[in-house]
């Protein structure tokens, strides 16, 4: 189907982007960034905005760089722009792999990190990276600049903090330290499309022993979240198959499941727990 | 109804200055505004790849994109691989490992791979595969045109035009 009706105003700065939005959020407006959500939903006729603001165009917005301990990407930030290593430590090297499993290689040479962030689609990758991490979003409008923790920053399927004025003008990711150790899984049934569960893990290896446990689920539940009851499990004890299994399984019986046409509760419920496993053994040993 | 705007469109080196609605795809703009019909449209969300095109040498989706965005952009498509009659290596490749039976989605895969190329002349298997599953093709079951793809990475023609 064709989309609906709408004017365009290109922003050629931040300033002039969140000033188009002030006017023209009232009026069914938003942003456009990589489109790759959007234009879908606007050719399907779910979504028909009047007015979109086009960031593409904003050249502060297309800039990834470190600032002190965390990893600054601008709002037209393209997911493709992390094939490569955007910074030579462990957070570098986990985006590249996580990368691979989002859409496709046309889509990622569009879509933005920070557009999937605003988003919030459960089964987005970035956003469980996000969560597990602990991001934090910035947000933009004539009113001001405000800082929002990922904590608070997913409030639902495809629902965020963000007010309808506002711009994700950036997301800080805290970079992982020097010798952390990463993994991460994603089952779908073909490549290139969304996960029906996936999960992301750290930790560092202290005296034998397993600290900092993140454990990550996404496309489980409406938004992606850290496990708590799954990491507890983990913490201080050595890594080992045992341990891990007890994780997973854990994992498994902290998530409440989406559940949709094709995918059981039960059934996700059980790959919650195999991707776990699967991230940390892609982390290597 | 939003007012048509003025737009010139860059396509294979030739400017075409159309007058577009903002809402009409890059797609619909180059096939019924350009009268360049060899990019297929297919299921217009995103998910096929018939559409794809290169923007500044990169494979887009062109049904995910307004022709509005696409002013001051270098774009190809299809009709700019053939130079003076003579086929694209990776056209030619295409036919001789008989990588088309009905050709629908063929347009697109020989942009997504000229694109792929170009930017990267040594792509392994792997990576080449990942690429190429962006689009689908109904017809011919992937394999020959896999095999089309390699023979012109290996011959190192690529971006011969
Ligand atoms: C076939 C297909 C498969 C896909 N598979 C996956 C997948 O496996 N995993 C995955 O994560 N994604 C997938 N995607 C989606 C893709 O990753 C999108 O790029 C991403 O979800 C949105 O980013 P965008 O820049 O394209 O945003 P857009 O489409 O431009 O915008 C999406 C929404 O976010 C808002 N928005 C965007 N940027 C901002 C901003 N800076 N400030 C405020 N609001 C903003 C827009 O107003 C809109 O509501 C897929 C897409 C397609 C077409
Ligand atoms: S028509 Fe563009 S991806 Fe299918
Ligand atoms: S040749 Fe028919 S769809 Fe590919």
């Amino acid at each position: 189907m064709k989309a609906g009706s709408f004017e365009w105003h290109p922003a050629r700065s931040a300033d002039e982007a969140v000033a188009l939005l002030a006017e023209y959020a009232p009026q069914d407006g938003r942003v456009i960034a990589g489109g790759q959500s959007l234009v879908p939903s606007m050719a399907l006729r779910l979504a028909f905005p009047s007015h979109l603001i086009d960031i593409n165009g904003v050249e502060e917005f297309a800039r990834v760089r470190v600032d002190g301990n965390e990893l600054v990407i601008g709002a037209c930030v393209r997911h493709a722009a992390f094939h490569v290593p955007v910074e030579p430590g462990p957070l570098g090297r986990l985006m590249v792999q996580v990368v691979h499993d989002i859409a496709h290689f046309p889509i990622r040479q569009r879509g933005t990190f920070c557009g999937s962030l605003a988003n919030a689609d459960p089964a987005s990758e970035w956003c469980l990276l996000a969560a597990t991490l602990g991001a934090r979003m910035v947000a933009k409008s004539v009113r001001g600049t405000r800082v929002i923790p990922a904590a608070d920053w997913f409030q639902g399927i495809m629902t965020t903090a963000l007010a309808e004025d506002e711009l994700l003008a950036e997301v800080r990711l805290p970079l992982l330290p020097e010798g952390s150790r990463a993994g991460f899984y994603e089952f779908s049934r073909r490549a290139g499309d969304y996960a029906l569960a996936m999960a992301l893990v750290t930790w560092r290896d202290q005296g034998g022993a397993m600290q900092d446990v993140r454990i990550g689920a996404g496309a489980v539940e409406v938004q992606p979240r850290r496990l708590a009851k799954a990491e507890a499990v983990l913490e201080g004890r050595p890594r080992g198959t045992a341990a891990i299994d007890d994780a997973a399984a854990a994992a498994s019986a902290a998530v409440d499941p989406l559940e949709d046409f094709h995918t059981s509760a039960d059934y996700r419920r059980d790959l919650v727990g195999t991707a776990v496993r699967r991230a940390f053994a892609q982390a290597g040993s | 109804m939003a007012q048509k705007m003025a737009i010139t469109l860059d396509v294979n080196g030739t400017e075409h200055e159309i007058r577009v609605e903002p809402r009409k795809t890059l797609s619909d703009a180059l096939r019924g505004d350009c009268g360049l019909t060899g990019t297929n449209v297919g299921c217009e969300h995103g998910v096929c790849g018939a559409c794809t095109v290169l923007l500044d040498g990169v494979p887009v989706r062109s049904c995910l994109m307004f022709a509005v965005q696409a002013q001051g952009k270098a774009l190809r498509t299809v009709e700019g691989l053939s130079t003076g009659g003579k086929l694209h290596a990776l056209q030619q490749a295409f036919t001789d490992n008989h990588a088309l039976q009905c050709g629908f989605c063929t347009s697109g895969f020989l942009m997504l791979a000229a694109g792929t190329l170009e930017q990267q002349p040594d792509i392994d298997d792997e990576s080449l595969r990942e690429v190429l599953s962006s689009n689908l093709c109904r017809c011919t079951g992937y394999q020959n045109i896999l095999r089309a793809v390699r023979q012109v990475r290996d011959a190192g023609k690529e971006g011969a035009r």
